[in-house]
């Protein structure tokens, strides 16, 4: 295995899906507050809440954009960059990822230019209809993209077919109800809706501060604080929710963001700080909850959450059973009559990516010495100093944004007071935690998720294209450079609008006299 | 037999991947065409924000066209999607950076005043819009000629192409004719949207580009006697697990013309591509704006369906190891991935094309300067 194409592979996948990142949460969160501004219009019929779903749409639009745009490059990339991983999971993993584009991403991409075009042309009614339809529809969008997410950390719902060397669907429904893509689909969706609680305060905190559009952004704050609570207390109690999943099938996982090395007598501890030491399997300086990890991960006080090394001398187990299940399945690929192969296959077929694992080591697998098999095996534990960090990291952000919005709500919206100045210097500072936690939530999940891209069943390892890591150093690069020009110019306008204000779009830019290049159908023909 | 046995659904997947790539090339083509046409049919700011304008409200929900068809590859023809995109990687890279220019194109032009910024603008749109057009043609083109890929046991693949070895004459001419036929279809669509003198530029461009999208056409059907083509030889199973390994089949000259003669009706196909183009032509030159974009759908699914009825039951041919090549018979996904995803569209597809309906009909009328000015949302 080529050991740089991988890696490239995997910084491009990760850079991007993360570049993409930046901009869903913010459509998820502000198209449900569009719909939510725009209701009270047609409730109240107050011409300052449409001004407002006007002017929060042009932020949403520009954001938008590039969602979408940065949203094609993750699609293409299964194919382009892990051309084994579709070839070796598409019948099942393809299917929600289908679904997305025909039952929501349509709904919504179809109905964002109605919301955009159609002020003069739709009733209040129908307007109202459109952009709530749009804010579902990005929600629906988020629901399949996590399934097919979920699928990865838990894959439910399938079985290994040996005649066509794949993972084969035998179970549609085990995949949508996956317990571990339902939880995450609610903490994500809640997390977009804090970044776009967030950024409407800090935004209208701005105005507050530069003593203009007082009574706009006062309704805004309102709005988005109200809203923002809600959501930040549905992404703790959901991320709970997640950490009681990851516990159940990603066990490891969850192993590691604790630096747990080995099972404690249950209720286990949860270690809120501590220095994560690889060599030695400890945690220094570690300050230890009694009972708390022990509660969360398993609901109950008595169920013991295994700790690394345990989870290590299990997979040892599994690697052995995969090594059979490998051996078996190069018979069958020669010889499909083979009966006795199939059996063996059958029966430790949900091992044989354990098996792959040694592919690292040995292209025989069935030929891995013990020592090979305990290296494979330590392989399976993920970076635990990185995850350890990034988790709390996240969590923290998540308990100072909690004590953010519940201020915001009791003292600020409830009077439709402007609030202090330090309140709106607060606010401001607040803008970028969203995005960092979303960052770090996803660097858990996915980084946790390593070395699979399917946990347990195929190594990220095997999973790449046939490609040279010249192929991917180039689109790498190209990537880069692109993106960061896309995201200097996505700022830029940003900014420009935040500070041009609602007031300035009652009439759009004068059209600047100027002369292009002209190029006339008669001198090209 | 079934109804919805392995071996119909494989011929339903097949029949469906034809209909969004059609569906891709009627909707979403039209933007491609449209931005293509976008620096030489406006000669001031205020034209070419009208062109702009004709796709501005659209082509989000035109482009999931695109997105669906390439998640339809994923989940019912795994392998064709890891093949093509892995296979053409650079090829695909840049189609990918020209997609993403085009929206992002759309949404910042108009922000900025500046006339470098919107000239800049306007030239990466229509790299935007050419770009994506050329290439996914040449890769039919390719497709056709077979491409250089096998698989080890594991089903690895072994690519041995590079991304210049894809711009060979013939795969070449089929960018071409994508590249012309998209000109002649946002040309027709400009004709029903764009006010004038914008629409009456882009008339006389689209007939220019009809005419030239059928002599390039009917140029690639005399060229296609002279390539190897593929057959499969002797009995080939229809509904047995999907294994693209050791299939039996020869690279013979001329193959891609043999089922016409086996299922004459097939011809229907590249006639349909050449009248549309010529009614397209005609519809233009006498301002029946409508039943110009209508003959350009037509001429579109007819060329679209040439390329596919040739080859069936071949999706991407291997030249390297023609036993590994991928078929309507090999390359599918299991059968109940492929009755659920059928389920998923036979519900969902009427819904999208009823609310694509109603957004149109909303948005009815031609786009004007005064009209532009007026919308703050204009691009």
């Amino acid at each position: 295995m080529n050991d740089q194409l991988v890696e490239l592979s995997r910084i491009q996948f990760g850079l991007t899906a993360m570049y993409h990142f930046l901009f869903v949460p913010l459509t998820l969160g502000l198209s449900i507050l569009l719909a939510i501004m725009e209701s009270v219009y047609v409730m109240t019929g107050r011409p300052i809440w449409r001004d407002m779903t006007r002017y929060w749409g042009i932020l949403f639009g520009i954001n938008f954009a590039l969602g979408v745009a940065t949203g094609l490059t993750m699609e293409f990339q299964f194919g382009t960059n892990w051309a084994y991983y579709s070839q070796y999971v598409g019948d099942i993993f393809g299917v929600p990822l289908a679904i997305e584009g025909l039952s929501a991403f349509f709904l919504e991409a179809t109905l964002v230019g109605l919301f955009f075009f159609g002020w003069d042309r739709l009733s209040k009614l129908g307007h109202l209809v459109v952009t709530w339809a749009v804010g579902i529809a990005t929600n629906l969008s988020a629901l399949w993209i996590l399934i097919a997410n979920g699928w990865m950390q838990n894959p439910v719902g399938a079985h290994f077919n040996p005649n066509s060397m794949r993972m084969e669907l035998t179970s549609f429904r085990a995949v949508f109800f996956n317990p571990v893509a339902q939880a995450k689909f609610v903490h994500t969706v809640s997390a977009g809706y804090v970044t776009g609680a967030v950024f409407v305060m800090a935004v209208s905190a701005y105005f507050l501060l530069r003593g203009r559009n007082i009574e706009f952004a006062k309704r805004s704050m309102a709005v988005a604080a109200s809203f923002g609570l809600a959501a930040t207390l549905s992404v703790i109690v959901l991320g709970d929710e997640s950490g009681y999943t990851a516990s159940e099938n990603q066990k490891m996982k969850i192993a590691a963001i604790e630096a747990m090395w080995q099972t404690e007598p249950a209720p286990a501890s949860f270690t809120a700080f501590g220095f994560p030491d690889l060599k030695h399997h400890e945690t220094h300086m570690a300050v230890r909850v009694p009972w708390l990890l022990g509660l969360i991960a398993t609901r109950s006080y008595d169920t013991e959450v295994p700790g690394i090394e345990n989870l290590v001398a299990a997979a040892q187990n599994r690697i052995r059973s995969g090594m059979l299940a490998y051996g078996a399945l190069v018979q069958v690929r020669h010889d499909p009559a083979n009966q006795a192969a199939r059996a063996t296959l059958a029966a430790h077929a949900n091992d044989l990516g354990y098996g792959l694992l040694l592919k690292r080591y040995t292209a025989k697998v069935t030929d891995a010495t013990p020592a090979q098999i305990v290296q494979a095996s330590w392989d399976t534990v993920p970076n635990v100093p990185a995850l350890f960090w990034a988790f709390r990291f996240m969590v923290a952000i998540g308990i100072v944004l909690l004590g953010f919005f519940t201020y915001s709500f009791f003292s600020v919206s409830q009077h439709l007071k402007a609030g202090p100045k330090w309140f709106l210097y607060l606010a401001i500072c607040m803008l970028p935690l969203p995005w960092i936690s979303s960052e770090l939530g996803w660097f858990v999940a996915e980084n946790g998720r390593q070395p699979w891209t399917i946990d347990g069943v195929l190594p990220t390892f095997l999973s790449t294209s046939s490609i040279t890591a010249g192929d991917v150093w180039i689109s790498l690069i190209g990537f880069i450079v692109f993106y960061t020009t896309l995201a200097a110019v996505e700022m830029y306008l940003m900014v420009k609008y935040i500070r041009l204000g609602p007031d300035e779009h009652k009439s759009v830019e004068p059209m600047p006299v100027l002369t292009l290049p002209i190029i006339s159908p008669e001198s090209v023909l | 037999m079934n109804l919805l046995d392995y071996e119909n659904m494989r011929v339903i997947w097949w029949l469906l991947l034809g209909v969004l790539l059609i569906g891709f090339a009627i909707m979403d083509g039209f933007d491609l065409g449209t931005a293509i046409l976008h620096p030489f049919v406006g000669r001031n700011d205020a034209e070419r924000r009208i062109t702009l304008n004709t796709v501005g409200p659209v082509w989000e929900g035109n482009q999931v066209w695109l997105i669906l068809g390439a998640g339809a590859i994923f989940a019912a023809w795994p392998v064709i999607y890891a093949v093509a995109f892995s296979g053409f990687y650079l090829a695909m890279i840049v189609v990918l950076f020209a997609l993403i220019l085009r929206p992002v194109g759309f949404k910042y032009r108009s922000k900025m005043p500046g006339p470098r910024w919107r000239a800049t603008w306007d030239w990466l749109l229509f790299a935007g819009g050419s770009v994506p057009a050329l290439i996914l043609g040449v890769a039919v083109g390719n497709a056709l000629l077979g491409v250089p890929f096998r698989f080890d046991d594991t089903l690895r693949l072994d690519y041995e192409g590079t991304f210049f070895g894809l711009l060979r004459p013939f795969p070449l001419l089929c960018g071409l004719v994508s590249v012309a036929m998209l000109t002649m279809h946002g040309a027709t669509w400009l004709g029903i949207k764009a006010a004038e003198p914008v629409a009456g530029r882009a008339r006389k461009i689209g007939s220019f580009a009809a005419f030239a999208m059928v002599l390039l056409f009917a140029l690639g059907g005399f060229w296609v006697i002279r390539i190897d083509g593929y057959q499969t030889i002797g009995f080939y199973a229809h509904d047995l697990d999907s294994n693209p390994l050791g299939a039996s089949v020869a690279m013979v000259q001329g193959a891609w013309l043999s089922n016409y003669a086996r299922q004459p009706w097939m011809l229907l196909a590249p006639v349909i591509g050449i009248a549309g183009g010529l009614l397209a032509a005609w519809g233009l030159a006498q301002k029946h704006h409508g039943v110009a974009f209508a003959a350009s759908a037509l001429a579109l699914t007819g060329v679209i369906s040439t390329a596919g009825l040739s080859m069936f039951p071949f999706l991407l041919p291997s030249s390297l190891d023609p036993g590994s090549s991928l078929t309507v018979w090999n390359a599918s996904s299991s059968h109940l991935t492929l009755v659920i995803m059928l389920i998923a569209v036979v519900v969902f597809l009427p819904i999208v094309l009823a609310y694509t309906g109603f957004a149109y009909r909303v948005l009815r009328g031609r786009v004007t300067t005064e009209q532009v000015n007026r919308e703050r949302s204009s691009y």
